[in-house]
């Protein structure tokens, strides 16, 4: 089989919609592991449980927006399971993640009826959709329900409130709390309840982002949000490489995140399009991710190691 | 303003690396006291600071600030009366913060945060006019990153921070003691204006005898985590730093003052 650079194109418009989508979530992570520097695991859970009940409210007859909103608080729920964990009981962040995770699978099974359930856009008015995309370039539905101009706005309101959060004496509390914890107690801040709210927050935005993604594949699954970690650290990541040094304000840090996890996705699809096994997807994005953790630590290394050399040629 | 009664603290009890850090302290400082606090390694200086910063929990005894019992109150909430300076520089302030971030952060002390902004136009002129009494050139870099000042930098904007929100006590952990003896002695210096401008009551933490003798009111000397020696009024201003070494070799009843604790 030839590799047509068509077919590529073609799948460019899919590849945005998901990026934009999972830029939302992978907005989630950079909130913990970034300001709060926690490594939270709970989202490849929280991804799912919003996806969950988000389906099953769409299902009994609840509006699209209330669907959603439904989503955002499930996931808060599950933040405050992770935070209640780590600051009440003194379990390492890592470790509450992991046990959130894993008690939501159940959860999750249980919100669903079934290990996956379908919306189908035929049967119910969703806000986005794979069709929608298809249907825009047919000229059949209009652009703004392409799914690339809805997820599109969306982050842009979403990292506008985040903007405006972040800039509040609250939000500053919470920032400070990741930067020196130390520093927060002195002046005052109870560092505990921070680190709640913070992974609160994140993981209403990975729920959110789960519960907009099951309508645009039309389903929900067991296991769509196994891997969501990696992926959004990949976005994080991705973005603060390419972008870091031309965004600097907080909402064009925010923007080049979800760059990165469109970046992430088009490389994906690439991936696939090169007729690589799609099973090998996983390992590719692990790897990715190792190189990119891995990188600074190594870069530092090797640059300390020259510059002790070159201090012990002056000193001799 | 400050009253320690009869204070026990020991850590890792019942293990091999049990050490007994206050044995029994007390202490009442006056409102508007500017204490200097010595005494050699382990001998309870920072385990003191720390136990009425409330860092930990004391064993045994009683803290009161300002007539409030604060002996079991967490740290954060013990914030609202007390200002710190630490040891170390990265510790006092978010290095990934900007500088009128990080004075917003302490100008809000002990308040509750809300969703109202962070920092608003009018605190940052008072930010600038204050920066620029400390004559470091800081009034014209509000939103630069603190990670990128230097260490004698931050301590400053530490302490203008500590004292930003006039606090009932100001904790000063050896707070020059990371720093060149240059900036350390520049410092000291705006330590000295600051505590005298605003009345502060001041605990401070020193490993130089020199500056023990030449700042505050009233000096402490800790010996095994209790009061070895307390000196104040004309006495203390007539102090020398032989006559410290023999009146501590006197109240410990030791010859432990050795050169150890001058150099140190």
């Amino acid at each position: 089989m030839s590799l047509n650079p068509m077919v590529l194109l073609e799948q460019l418009p899919g590849a945005i919609s998901q990026g934009l989508i999972w830029g939302i979530m992978a907005i989630g992570v950079y909130i913990t592991y970034k300001i709060l520097d926690l490594a939270d695991l709970t989202v490849d859970g929280s991804f799912c449980t919003g996806a969950a009940v988000c389906v099953v409210l769409i299902m009994k007859g609840y509006n699209v927006w209330i669907a959603l909103v439904g989503a955002f608080c499930a996931g808060v729920l599950t933040g405050l399971v992770t935070g209640l964990l780590h600051t009440f009981f003194g379990i390492s962040a890592i470790l509450a993640g992991i046990l959130t995770q894993l008690g939501l699978w159940s959860v999750n099974l249980a919100i669903m009826g079934k290990p996956n359930q379908s919306v189908s856009v035929n049967n119910y008015n969703l806000l986005v959709a794979l069709r929608y995309l298809d249907d825009v370039k047919k000229g059949v539905r209009p652009f703004y329900n392409s799914p690339i101009f809805v997820v599109g706005i969306i982050v842009a309101v979403i990292i506008a409130l985040l903007y405006w959060f972040f800039g509040t004496e609250l939000g500053s509390a919470i920032r400070a709390t990741g930067a020196n914890p130390n520093m927060a107690r002195a002046q005052g801040i109870n560092t505990n309840v921070n680190k709640i709210l913070g992974l609160m927050l994140s993981n209403g935005m990975v729920a959110f982002a789960g519960s907009l993604m099951a309508q645009y594949q039309n389903f929900a699954d067991i296991n769509m949000g196994r891997g969501a970690i990696v992926i959004g650290l990949a976005a994080v990541i991705i973005g603060e490489v390419l972008f870091s040094k031309i965004f600097r304000n907080f909402a064009l840090k925010l923007l080049s995140v979800v760059f990165g996890s469109i970046i992430y996705f088009i490389v994906m699809q690439t991936v696939l399009w090169l007729n690589i096994d799609a099973n090998y997807l996983k390992l590719f994005s692990a790897i990715v991710v190792a190189i990119a953790l891995g990188a600074p630590y190594l870069r530092s290394k090797y640059f300390s190691s020259i510059l002790q050399r070159k201090r012990g040629k002056s000193n001799a | 303003m400050l009253e320690l009664n009869n204070i026990y603290k020991t850590f890792n009890p019942n293990t091999v690396n049990e050490k007994v850090a206050l044995a029994g302290l007390s202490l009442t400082i006056k409102d508007g006291e500017f204490v200097t606090v010595i005494g050699g390694n382990g001998a309870g200086k920072s385990t003191m600071l720390n136990a009425v910063a409330g860092v930990f929990m004391v064993d045994q005894g009683k803290i009161m600030i300002d007539g409030n019992d604060v002996t079991r109150l967490e740290e954060h909430r013990r914030a609202k009366y007390i200002g710190r300076v630490f040891q170390d520089p990265m510790m006092g302030t978010a290095a990934s913060m900007g500088i009128e971030e990080n004075l917003a952060l302490a100008h809000r002390r002990g308040q509750f945060r809300g969703l109202k902004w962070g920092i608003t136009h009018k605190e940052r002129q008072h930010y600038k006019e204050l920066l620029s009494t400390l004559g470091l050139g800081l009034e014209n870099r509000l939103t630069t990153k603190v990670g990128l000042l230097s260490g004698g930098q931050r301590q400053a904007l530490t302490l203008l921070m500590a004292s930003l929100k006039k606090p009932k006590l100001l904790l000063l952990d050896e707070h020059t003691a990371a720093l060149d003896p240059k900036t350390a002695a520049k410092v000291l210096e705006t330590t000295e204006e600051i505590v005298r401008r605003d009345k502060l009551t001041t605990l401070m933490i020193t490993h130089n005898m020199r500056d023990a003798i030449a700042h505050g009111d009233r000096l402490v000397m800790l010996y095994e985590g209790k009061v070895a020696v307390d000196v104040d009024g004309e006495e203390k201003k007539k102090l020398t730093v032989e006559k410290l070494l023999e009146m501590f070799t006197t109240a410990s009843g030791a010859f432990e003052a050795d050169d150890k604790l001058l150099l140190a």
